[in-house]
C-alpha cells in the first residue's frame, strides 16, 4: 500500500460521527439540566441557568427528545461502522492489565507520551469503552425513565422508576467526568484535536510489514 | 510540586535568550487555538438558540412527530403495574399550576357533566347518574414531568365504558376535556379505551376529596401527570387537535409513559 491512499487514523466518517456525537451528547446534557432541576436527585444540587438549555422544563424537554434522535441513531452508526470496519477492534482491543497499570504509573508521574497519536494507551482505551458503554446505557435508561410503563417489566427489573431515573444520572455524571478529561487532554495536546478534524497521520499498513 | 512540562535539567539560559521571540509566539497561537475550541463550546451553550423562533418551530415539529412515535409504542393491551392497597399514599400529593389554597371547589348542586362533539346522545349528566355506573378501581403508579412520583388508588366508571354508553365515535381521533379550574386537555382516543384510563370518583375508597378533583377527575395509568384533569365539566369528541393548558405551552401532548 502506497503512503498516499493509506488509511488515515482517523477516517472521515468517524470525524464526522465524532463532531455529530459531541454536538447531541452537549445538547442532551445541558437540557437534561434543565429537566433534572425541577425534582433533585441530590439534595442541594442545582445546574444554573446558564448551563441550562431551554429556558425552563418543557424546552428543555422538547431539546432532550429532539437531541436523543441524532444521539441514539448516530451512535448507533459508529458502533455498527466500527464493528464492521474491525476500528473499535483495532483501536480499543486488547487491553493488558499490566498496561494499565503502566500507564496509570506514568500518569501519575506526569509522564504523558503522545508521540504516535495512533496507538492508544491501556487507560485511553479503557476510558473510551467505559464512555461508548455509558453512552449505550444511557440510551436505555432513557426509553425506560421516558416510557416507564410500557417498558415495565425492565424498569422493574432494574429497581424501579426512581432507580432507573438516578442510573440515567449515573450516567451522565460518567459521560461529563469523561468530557472533562477529554476536552482536557485534547487541549494539552493540540495535535489530537486537530487529528479529529484534518484525519490525522497516516496508519501505517500492516501488510508492509514482513 | 515540579512543573511536568519542565525538562530534567534545565538548558543553557543563552539558549533561552536566543529563542524568547519565538517562544512567545508559540504560546500565542497555542492560547489562540485554544481559544477558538472553547469559542466553539461557548456557542453550543443555546443561550441565544432558544429564543430564536425557527429553532422553537423546528423543536415542536420534532415533539409532533415524537407523538407519533409514542402512538406507535403505546400497547392498548398491555397494563400498568399495581400495587396492594396498603402502599397508597393519603392524602395523594396535590399538584397544579396553583398553589392549593388557591383550589376553589365544585358545588355538586349544579354541576352537570356536559357532552359535545361526535357523541350520539349530549345530554348533560348529573353525579348520581354517573356514579350509577359499574366502577372500576386501579392502585397505579402517578409519575410527574418533573419526575418524582406516588401510588394511589382510584375508583369510578371506565372512559371506555362511559364513551360507549353515550354513543361517543370510538374512531375519532380526541377525547378533550373541560374543567372548573380552566386547566383543558386532551387525551388520543386509544388511551380513551385503555382499561386502566378511569373517570375517577374516588380516592383509597373514599369520595374524591376537593383539592384532587371533587367530583370527577381524569386518572390514567399511562400517561404523565399533567395529562389528568381535575373537576372536569365537560367531554367533547374530536377529530380536531384540541391541545391543553401545559401542552400549549411547550410541553409534549401524548405524555404517554
Amino acid at each position: 500500500m502506497t503512503k498516499g491512499n493509506a488509511k488515515r487514523l482517523h477516517p472521515l466518517p468517524v470525524r464526522v460521527m465524532h463532531w455529530t456525537n459531541a454536538v447531541a451528547m452537549i445538547v442532551m446534557i445541558m437540557s437534561g439540566w434543565g429537566i433534572y432541576d425541577d425534582y433533585v436527585i441530590i439534595h442541594g444540587l442545582h445546574f444554573s441557568s446558564s448551563l441550562r438549555l431551554g429556558s425552563w422544563a418543557a424546552p428543555s424537554l422538547l431539546w432532550h427528545f429532539a437531541g436523543m434522535w441524532v444521539l441514539a441513531l448516530n451512535g448507533l452508526a459508529y458502533i455498527v461502522y466500527g464493528i464492521v470496519s474491525g476500528r473499535l477492534r483495532e483501536r480499543l482491543l486488547p487491553i493488558h492489565f499490566d498496561a494499565l497499570v503502566q500507564t496509570v504509573r506514568e500518569t501519575l508521574h506526569f509522564k504523558i507520551s503522545h508521540d504516535d497519536l495512533t496507538v492508544y494507551n491501556a487507560v485511553q482505551k479503557l476510558l473510551y469503552i467505559i464512555v461508548i458503554l455509558a453512552g449505550v446505557s444511557q440510551v436505555v435508561t432513557g426509553l425506560l425513565v421516558w416510557k416507564p410503563v410500557q417498558f415495565s417489566s425492565a424498569v422493574a427489573l432494574l429497581g424501579g422508576f426512581q432507580a432507573v431515573r438516578v442510573d440515567h444520572f449515573i450516567g451522565m455524571c460518567v459521560i461529563v467526568g469523561f468530557l472533562i478529561v477529554h476536552v482536557a487532554l485534547s487541549l494539552l495536546v493540540p495535535q489530537t484535536l486537530w487529528a479529529m478534524l484534518s484525519g490525522g497521520p497516516r496508519l501505517r499498513a500492516r501488510v508492509d510489514s514482513p | 510540586m515540579k512543573s511536568p512540562f519542565r525538562p530534567k535539567t534545565p538548558p543553557d539560559s543563552a539558549i533561552l535568550d536566543n529563542h524568547a521571540g519565538q517562544i512567545r509566539l508559540l504560546e500565542r497561537r497555542g492560547l489562540i487555538r485554544g481559544g477558538l475550541s472553547l469559542g466553539a463550546l461557548a456557542m453550543l451553550t443555546g443561550c441565544d438558540v432558544t429564543s430564536d423562533i425557527s429553532v422553537d418551530k423546528g423543536l415542536r415539529l420534532m415533539s409532533a412527530w415524537n407523538d407519533r412515535v409514542q402512538a406507535a409504542l403505546f400497547d392498548p393491551n398491555h397494563l400498568a403495574p399495581t400495587y396492594p392497597a396498603s402502599m397508597i399514599l393519603k392524602p395523594p400529593k396535590f399538584n397544579a399550576y396553583y398553589d392549593i389554597t388557591k383550589v376553589k371547589p365544585v358545588d355538586v348542586t349544579d354541576w352537570k357533566l356536559e357532552l359535545s362533539g361526535l357523541i350520539a346522545n349530549k345530554t348533560p349528566w348529573t353525579l348520581e347518574r354517573l356514579m350509577s355506573l359499574p366502577s372500576s378501581e386501579m392502585v397505579i403508579k402517578h409519575i410527574c414531568v418533573e419526575g418524582w412520583d406516588y401510588i394511589g388508588g382510584w375508583s369510578g366508571p371506565t372512559l371506555r365504558s362511559f364513551l360507549e354508553r353515550v354513543g361517543a365515535d370510538l374512531h375519532a381521533k380526541y377525547v378533550a376535556f373541560k374543567t372548573a379550574d380552566d386547566y383543558p386537555s386532551s387525551i388520543d382516543m386509544a388511551t380513551a379505551l385503555h382499561p386502566q384510563t378511569l373517570l375517577a370518583t374516588q380516592y383509597a375508597g373514599q369520595t374524591l376529596a376537593d383539592p384532587f378533583g371533587f367530583p370527577v377527575r381524569l386518572r390514567m395509568s399511562t400517561k404523565l401527570g399533567y395529562k389528568n384533569p381535575k373537576w372536569i365539566t365537560a367531554i367533547e369528541v374530536t377529530n380536531q387537535y384540541p391541545g391543553g393548558y401545559w401542552e400549549n405551552l411547550g410541553e409534549g401532548w401524548f405524555a404517554g409513559i
